[in-house]
Parts: C-alpha cells; structure tokens; sequence
C-alpha cells in the first residue's frame, strides 16, 4: 500500500472518531432541550399567578415600596448576566456576553456605575481574563437550575437594591440572559428587573381586558407587597435561568449538528482522495509491470 | 348546584393541584382563613403551615406549604407557594427524621417545616 494511501486512511478514521463523538453530543443536547423546555413550561404556571398579584397589588393600593419607586437620578446599576459552565455551543456565551457589555456601555453613557453579578463559568473567565471586577458570581448549576439556585442569587441582589446608594447599594437591577425563542433560534436580551414598572404590567393586564377586583389585603397592602416582590424577582431570575439552560441546550445541538455535518464533508472528501492516491498506485504498479515485460521481451529478441 | 371555587395550587416549579372545591383553608400571618364561594377578593401571605381543600365530590385535599400567597378573586383561588406538597406525596419517615435532626440542630425553621409536612399526613389541621 502506497504511503499516501496510508496517510489517508488515517486521517478518515480520525474524522470518523470526531463524528461519532459529535453526533451523540448532538443527540445528548437535543434529549436535553426538551427536558428543559419542558421545565419552563412547568414554571409558568407559578410565574403567571405571581405577575398577576404584583399588578393587583400595584394598582389596587397607593403603596410606594424601595423595590417599586423609581429614585431621581440613580447612580448605580447591577447587571446580571447568565451565561453557561461550559462551552461547544457555537457563539451562545460570546453573543449573551456581547449584549452585556452593550448594556454596560449604554448604562455609563447615562452615568451610572455598573457592579456586574455573573452566572456560569464562561462569564466568569470572560471578566477574569480581562481582569474587570464581578461584584458576585455562581457557577455550577447552569444545565440544570433550580428554585434554590435562582433564591441563592436573588438574595444578595435584593438586598443591594433595598441598600442605600451611599453604602454601595444599587438603584436598578438589569438581567441579560437569552431567550429561548425556538429550537432554531434563541436571542439575547436584557431586560430591567428593578425598580418595577409598575405602568407597564398594569397597561399590559388593561390591554387583555383583565379589571382587577378590589382586593382585602391580608395583613395589609405593604406586607403583601414586601413579601411579593422578592418572590417575584427569584421567579423571573429563575425563569431566565431555565430559558438560558434550554437555549444553551439547543445552540450546542446546533453546534454538534454542524460540526457532524463538517465530518462528514470531510470523510467524503477524504476518501476521494484516498481512492484516487490507490487508483495511482495500481496504475503505476501496470505501468511497471508492463515496462518490465516489454524490456524483458526486448533483450530476449535483441539476444536471438 | 352549589357555587364552587377553581382552585391552583401552584408550586415554583410545577403545578400541584387544580380542581373544584367548596372550602380551602389556608393559614396567613395573621391567622386561618377559610375561603368559600363568592368571598370578597383577597390577596394574602401564607406562613408555613397546612392547607385544606374540600373538593366539591366531597373529598378533602390535604397540603403542606411553605410560604408563599393566596389570591382570590372571582371564585377563582390560587395558592402560590415557593414549595408544596400533597400529604400523600410527603415521605413521612423522611420528615420525621428531618424533624428529628431539626431539633438536635436547633434549627427552629427547619422543625417547623418538617412539623407542617407531619401534620399535613396526619391531617390534622
């Protein structure tokens, strides 16, 4: 067998290695998608009920809380971003992190400091290189979040709004994380989480044609409100968590999908080649045994 | 046919229990409240504690809940709880050990969610 035959046989087996490999992690993160997918479906319900009393309670009292009120000029801003542990999926962390640092721009253009609190590994590596400071960060969980994650990050944002500036609190809270839109398509987006805009989720509930009943507070308007809102910002935080596992899940599906697709473009073209380099050898091989037969034929006529 | 009440019971991640019911009673911060049919609109803070529904076949529901609100408004009801179980998905050795360890820890939270659990099982109100 020719050498360069060898060499491509080689490279074929080392392509087809790389594609069995990519083609069950394209199949592992597409079992996991739906897994995901199907747990912010199941957080949902929850999410829906605790939106509707917020508004209720928004509109059906006169109550002004730190966490609604929306102070003269805030100079401070946290932004969470959530990222993903890991990476092989394609530009997921690089484009949720790009909008980050938009976000970022835009909020010191309007003067405001910005403390940055970072989930998942890629964000952390991303500030560390380049040596920015992260005002907090958890790691560990990103695949597969759960209530308890989303409270344990919630608790100290909460707490650094309801701060005073001065002592290095915070007067909004912003969350970039990226939407799970379709399997084909999930986008990053950064939303205000604090203080409330309270004109907006009520003008969205007047647009559904919803009037919200006046209701009997229990114990009264502020203690609901001091115990609603809280829950509310760890069930949006935890629904952006789940919506960024399940859009990390399909973009690596997406990633794997084209890199098994690459292979196998390459194993094709490969073993073109490969046939081709063993059709020379075999030629050549003819081309020698006949030159050898005629030479061979020539010197026994010459010796007659 | 009597008036009856659409009861959620909601936890973070998954929905508990849906269905009909004439009565619930839930416990809020500043007491039990039974809600019945055509009750005044009403929003609440649960504590930990029991939460009772008698379904409008006649049955009686049972559920330990942990923190969380109750919203009422045109016999619609949902309890909106952080964690909730139904007595019978409660692991009652489970939460007698955890009461257990509550109490040589100290940890006064912790017994009170594992008491909340027992009782739930027990179906004492």
């Amino acid at each position: 067998m020719g050498a360069q035959l060898r060499v491509y046989k080689r490279r074929i087996k080392s392509v087809s290695a790389t594609k069995k490999i990519t083609k069950a992690m394209e199949m592992i993160a597409a079992s996991r998608v739906v897994k995901a997918q199907r747990r912010v479906a199941a957080s949902t319900p929850y999410a829906g009920e605790l939106t509707r009393a917020v508004t209720a309670v928004a509109t059906g009292s006169n109550t002004r809380h730190p966490l609604t009120t929306e102070t003269d000029n805030p100079a401070r801003a946290a932004v969470l971003l959530i990222t993903s542990d890991r990476g092989l999926a394609g530009g997921y962390s690089s484009n949720v992190i790009k909008a980050a640092e938009q976000l970022t721009q835009r909020l010191t253009a309007q003067g405001k400091e910005v403390d940055t609190y970072i989930v998942g590994r890629k964000g952390v590596a991303y500030y560390g290189f380049r040596e920015r400071k992260i005002a907090e960060s958890w790691t560990g969980f990103t695949d597969n979040p759960t209530y308890a994650d989303a409270k344990k990050i919630a608790g100290p944002l909460i707490e650094a709004v309801l701060q005073q500036t001065a002592e290095g609190g915070v007067d909004e809270l912003h969350i970039v994380y990226t939407e799970f839109v379709s399997m084909l398509t999930q986008s990053p987006v950064d939303s205000r989480l604090l203080p409330l805009s309270l004109e907006d989720t009520a003008e969205e509930s007047a647009k559904k044609g919803e009037i919200l009943p006046l209701f009997d507070f229990e114990p009264s308007a502020e203690d609901v409100l001091d115990a609603l809102l809280p829950r509310y910002v760890e069930s949006r935080i935890y629904n952006a968590l789940l919506q960024a596992a399940a859009s990390k899940h399909a973009a690596t599906r997406r990633a794997m999908k084209s890199a098994t697709d690459n292979a196998e473009e390459l194993i094709k073209s490969l073993t073109r080649l490969a046939n081709a380099a063993r059709q020379a050898d075999i030629t050549q091989e003819i081309s020698e045994i006949v030159g050898g037969a005629s030479a061979l034929a020539d010197a026994s006529a010459g010796s007659d | 046919m009597a008036a009856e009440l659409h009861v959620e019971l909601v936890a973070a991640d998954r929905s508990v229990w849906s269905g009909t019911a004439s009565l619930v009673i839930a416990r809020t911060t500043s007491g039990d409240i039974g809600v019945m049919p055509g009750h005044q609109p009403l929003l609440g803070v649960l504590e930990s504690g029991p939460v009772t529904i008698r379904t409008s076949d006649g049955g009686t529901v049972l559920a330990a809940v942990h923190g969380g609100f109750i919203s009422f408004a045109d016999d619609k009801l949902s309890l909106l709880a952080e964690v909730a179980e139904l007595s019978d998905e409660i692991d009652v050795k489970r939460a007698e050990r955890a009461l257990e360890r509550a109490k040589a820890e100290a940890d006064a939270a912790a017994e009170r969610r594992a008491d909340v659990r027992l009782r739930a099982v027990a179906g004492v109100h």
